[in-house]
């Protein structure tokens, strides 16, 4: 067995760490997102009572149908995990299957989203019409922005296994991307929670 | 983790996504604001544990992750205390 044979299988190469380097850079990359998204949920809590002659938070939101976009991207994120758990064991059929489910529910997300900000905008909610409108379409735009990449990965990956064309272990690659997605439904945790629920 | 262990922690998700809900539809009082934060809080950790694998995983990638988390949060407490958002 040849050293590259050997690291491949246990997903990672030989590190000063002993650990993934793609993983640690994959956790460096979450940790500096936490500033990134901080930044916008602040910016969005500090204008989020500036709504000048547009509607306030309470008289567009609808917590019912985001209520729903919330549990179908909290779902994703069990759908993910059995897609790396499957990945693990070896077994391609279900890492497709649920690799797949997943990102048909962050198609759904989005496709929600996308209705959400439609309907807003016809409500007298556009991106300038204050600045509540436009710290709030540039926090949830970002968060849609980043789902809407997860899906695109996760579909790549499907297409790169499929063609038995991932360099390195498959199932470390399924993993990073699991942890990114995941990542985006821990943000989404946060932004349903003090952008929807709790009004201004 | 078994799958039918994963599938628990997100009956458990889902049940705290719709006690969190309820607070729209049910007066909660005084409790109203903190209990949506601390369910918003366990529902974090419980996914960076449970579905990241931070619980199971080496040490430095919880430092590594948390490292970046508890920055922003200081980072932007700060910020927003000098626009005097908390009084």
């Amino acid at each position: 067995m040849t050293a590259d044979t050997h690291a491949d299988e246990h997903g990672s190469h030989h590190t000063s760490t002993g650990l993934s380097n793609n993983k640690l850079g994959m956790w460096l990359f979450l940790g500096s997102e936490c500033l990134l998204f901080g930044g916008l949920i602040s910016t969005y809590m500090l204008y989020r009572g500036r709504v000048g002659a547009g509607p306030r938070p309470s008289q567009v939101f609808d917590i019912p149908f985001t209520s729903v976009s919330s549990f179908v991207l909290l779902m994703s994120s069990l759908t993910m995990v059995l897609a790396v758990s499957a990945a693990h064991k070896g077994d391609d059929r279900n890492t497709y299957l649920w690799i797949t489910v997943t990102a048909l529910l962050g198609a759904t997300f989005v496709g929600g989203q996308v209705y959400e900000f439609t309907a807003f905008y016809n409500e007298g909610m556009g991106f300038t019409t204050s600045l509540f409108s436009s710290s709030f379409y540039v926090l949830t735009g970002f968060h849609g922005v980043h789902v809407t990449v997860g899906i695109i990965m996760l579909m790549s990956i499907v297409g790169v296994m499929k063609r038995s064309k991932v360099p390195g272990s498959k199932a470390e690659t399924v993993e990073m991307i699991g942890l990114y997605w995941h990542f985006v439904d821990i943000v989404w945790i946060i932004i349903f929670t003090l952008i929807y629920l709790i009004p201004a | 983790m078994s799958n039918a262990g994963y599938v628990r922690i997100a009956l458990i998700l889902a049940a705290i996504t719709a006690l969190e809900v309820s607070t729209y539809y049910v007066d909660f009082g005084p409790l109203f604001m903190p209990a949506l934060l601390i369910m918003m809080a366990i529902k974090f950790v419980i996914v960076v544990s449970y579905f990241m694998h931070l619980k199971f995983d080496n040490k430095l990638f919880s430092w590594v992750f948390y490292a970046g988390l508890i920055l922003a949060v200081i980072v932007y407490v700060v910020a927003l205390s000098t626009f005097h958002f908390f009084s």
